[in-house]
């Protein structure tokens, strides 16, 4: 059947069972929008490209598939590029597809014009600029198949505007076949059994998992395997939720801000297994004082993630579901009768640990923000989907909202990104439209991407905001005091906006707290109003993050309190 | 650390953009290059990349997963060691008046290469072989004067069996 681009391009989007789009539209991508009103896909109209990518990254966390946004050429398409960097860091499926002139003008710096395949490269899992219109359905199903599969990530597609007008035949689309393109999901059963045979003989083991336990979807099979072999767990950033929060052999978070016994277990222990994870520098602190008493497991789905940081003992290249089950299965065949008996030593100096230097603050008259999360935990039984911005909110995010499942915990890991929060939150309501969706936020990381209230009205996106606000860009200025003897240049934000002043300008509803008997009926109220809420919290203005190990310093070198 | 010369050659899809995303993997990453060859194999859809780069063992091992991980290379081998055969060409434009023109001669005649272009004051010679070679051979023609050099890095073609 002859169709045209941007026909073909709807009709293999619903192939890949796309139902919503983030988007904002412009010249390069009139045609795609014609025919995008004609089909059933929601279309969430983003007030700024980044949101859109930010959103299509939340929706893809929370829901547990391909993300999708689209925008217009030129500055609709470098404004995606923050957000397709976060997703390359934190390994997130997304599929940005931007409009571009037409292909006689490429080269010709012609109006909106802008090299984005070539802008994106670094950034991207792939990316494509499709010449002719009889390669795009190809590409695109392509382009999905490269984003969920292997480590999952983002993947750009550029269409010029005549490829989407011109017209070709197409009767439905064959499946990929990728000759350079395999990922390894069946991990190598003897590297397997040499994993068994560590943890047969291992004293003092600690698993460490990750993100990859998230996008593989394993959390069962490694609650399972640590609750088999009694073996505590700490969780990257990216981690959490992988492993319930609330359970006994819990750690907490490791690394930068990272709990005491989670540190201290990891510097100590004899076998670290780990799962799904990069060995970031937030994570591994000082390379070679890093776990330097264990022998290290590493098990992951990319090969360059393995030996990139860290030596290991025993790399494993696999999918983390399936490694996890083969190795649940060996494990079978061991005789673990006596394992409480073998922990007991190591668990209770952990709980040592735990009970000596817990996470704690000290209750003042002003609101602390970790009570602010402490509270927003209890209220919402941990059940809600929490998004974060960047800095000090998302580390008390992190340390004080225990998550007892996967996709619940939605953050800029690896890049970092202030203004995240908010476009993620829209994004996971869209993907869970019957979950409380929270975006734990800082006075300056909300007013990044604050324009996406606008969006969370229209579409009556209930997302509630909780703004953490201390008047400084806090994370910055709390390095300031610890290492540049309290030079605070250039973090504090002496203007803000009112908050609730600004919420109800964008048709939302604000609130606010100023004094910590406050806080519970402020966030009662917010969290029980079905609209979009933000609710500005006057925290301790030079609260800082604690544990903390200074940037380059081994981890078990924490400053507390 | 131990900085080791490696020679990886991987064939890639022929398509706009590939070389691009291999070189700036290197320069993204902070990796070296020494040399770069590339041109079409006998399947006009893919092309071979030569690269010559030198970095301790562990960033190695890097750069061959990295390259493998790009999505338009087939792939990658490492060819350090004997079991490949390695060549590079050179084209030598060098000084040649009348008292050096024989000397000149001879030099080409021992290091059995070529004189490909030829004027009133200067050769041009055309030289194939391992680096070791080249660099010889460089080192003689110098005294007498070299104009101008183009050089291509090394190739490498892994030996058949037999």
């Amino acid at each position: 059947m002859e169709m045209t681009g941007a026909q073909i391009l709807m009709q293999v989007l619903k192939e890949e069972g796309v139902d919503t789009i983030f988007g904002f539209p412009g010249g390069a991508v009139i045609d795609i929008y014609d025919e995008l009103a004609k089909t059933d896909i929601r279309h969430v109209l983003v007030r700024h490209e980044q949101g859109a990518v930010h959103a299509a990254d939340g929706y893809a966390r929370a829901g547990g598939r391909v993300g999708v946004c689209l925008v217009t050429s030129g500055p609709g398409a470098t404004n995606t590029v923050t957000g397709i960097a976060s997703a390359f860091m934190d390994s997130i499926p997304i599929v940005v597809i931007s409009g571009q002139v037409p292909t006689h003008l490429i080269g010709n710096d012609a109006f909106q014009e802008v090299d984005i395949v070539g802008i994106t490269r670094p950034c991207t899992k792939h990316n494509y600029l499709v010449k002719r219109v009889e390669d795009l359905g190809r590409t695109v199903k392509e382009a999905f198949h490269i984003a969920r599969s292997g480590r999952p990530g983002p993947v750009l597609i550029d269409l010029p505007k005549d490829v989407v007008k011109n017209r070709t035949d197409h009767n439905g689309q064959a499946p990929v076949n990728l000759k350079s393109y395999h990922p390894t999901y069946a991990p190598n059963v003897r590297q397997l059994q040499k994993v068994a045979a560590l943890i047969e003989t291992a004293e003092r083991p600690v698993i460490f998992a990750g993100g990859g336990i998230i996008l593989s979807k394993a959390a069962q099979e490694l609650t399972a395997f640590a609750r088999n072999i009694r073996t505590p767990v700490t969780t990257s950033l990216m981690g959490l939720g992988a492993f319930p929060g609330t359970d006994p052999l819990w750690l907490g978070m490791i690394g930068m801000h990272g709990t005491y016994r989670a540190n201290m277990s990891v510097g100590n222990c004899d076998l670290l297994i780990a799962i799904g994870v990069r060995f970031d520098d937030r994570v591994t602190g000082r390379t070679d004082s890093f776990a330097s008493q264990a022998k290290i497991v590493h098990i992951d789905i990319d090969p360059t993630s393995i030996r990139k940081n860290i030596p290991v003992t025993v790399p494993v290249v696999g999918d983390c579901k399936t490694s996890l089950r083969q190795l649940n299965g060996l494990l079978e065949k061991i005789d673990l009768k006596d394992i409480d008996q073998r922990r007991r030593a190591w668990l209770e100096q952990i709980a040592q640990w735990k009970s000596t230097t817990p996470l704690a603050y000290q209750q003042k008259e002003t609101i602390k923000p970790q009570y602010v999360v402490e509270k927003l935990y209890e209220l919402t039984r941990g059940k809600a989907i929490i998004t974060t911005e960047v800095g000090q909110n998302q580390m008390w995010a992190a340390q004080y909202y225990h998550f007892d499942q996967p996709s619940h915990f939605i953050t800029s890991g690896g890049l970092g990104c202030m203004g995240f929060g908010l476009p993620a939150a829209v994004g996971a309501q869209m993907a869970c439209p019957d979950k409380l969706v929270v975006d734990v936020a800082g006075d300056g990381s909300i007013q990044m991407n604050i324009q996406e209230m606008a969006t969370a009205v229209q579409y009556c996106l209930p997302v509630k905001v909780v703004i953490l606000n201390n008047g400084y860009l806090g994370m910055v200025r709390q390095w300031q005091e610890l290492f540049y003897e309290k030079r605070y240049a250039c973090t504090c934000m002496e203007h803000a906006p009112d908050f609730v002043k600004l919420a109800e300008a964008y048709g939302a509803v604000g609130l606010r707290a100023t004094r910590p008997a406050e806080v519970e009926a402020v966030l009662k109220k917010g969290l029980s109003i079905p609209r979009p809420v933000m609710m500005d919290f006057a925290v301790e203005r030079e609260e800082s993050v604690y544990p903390m190990v200074p940037a380059g310093a081994p981890i078990t070198e924490m400053l507390l309190v | 650390m131990n900085v080791e010369k490696h020679i990886f050659t991987m064939l890639v899809d022929n398509e706009p953009g590939v070389l691009s995303r291999v070189v700036g993997l290197f320069s993204g990453r902070g990796f070296n290059i020494d040399s770069l060859v590339v041109a079409e194999t006998m399947d006009p859809k893919v092309s071979r990349i030569t690269i010559v780069t030198k970095a301790d063992k562990p960033v190695l091992e890097q750069i061959e997963k990295q390259l493998n991980k790009l999505i338009n290379v087939i792939k990658i081998r490492d060819l350090t060691g004997p079991e490949a055969v390695k060549r590079e060409m050179a084209l030598i434009c060098v000084k040649a008046v009348a008292e050096h023109r024989a000397e000149i001669l001879r030099i080409v005649a021992i290091f059995r290469c070529k004189v490909v272009d030829v004027g009133q004051e200067h050769y041009i010679i055309e030289v194939t072989g391992d680096t070791g070679k080249i660099e010889a051979l460089l080192r003689l023609l110098k005294p007498i004067g070299i104009k101008k050099i183009a050089r291509t890095g090394p190739l490498a073609l892994k030996r058949e069996p037999n």
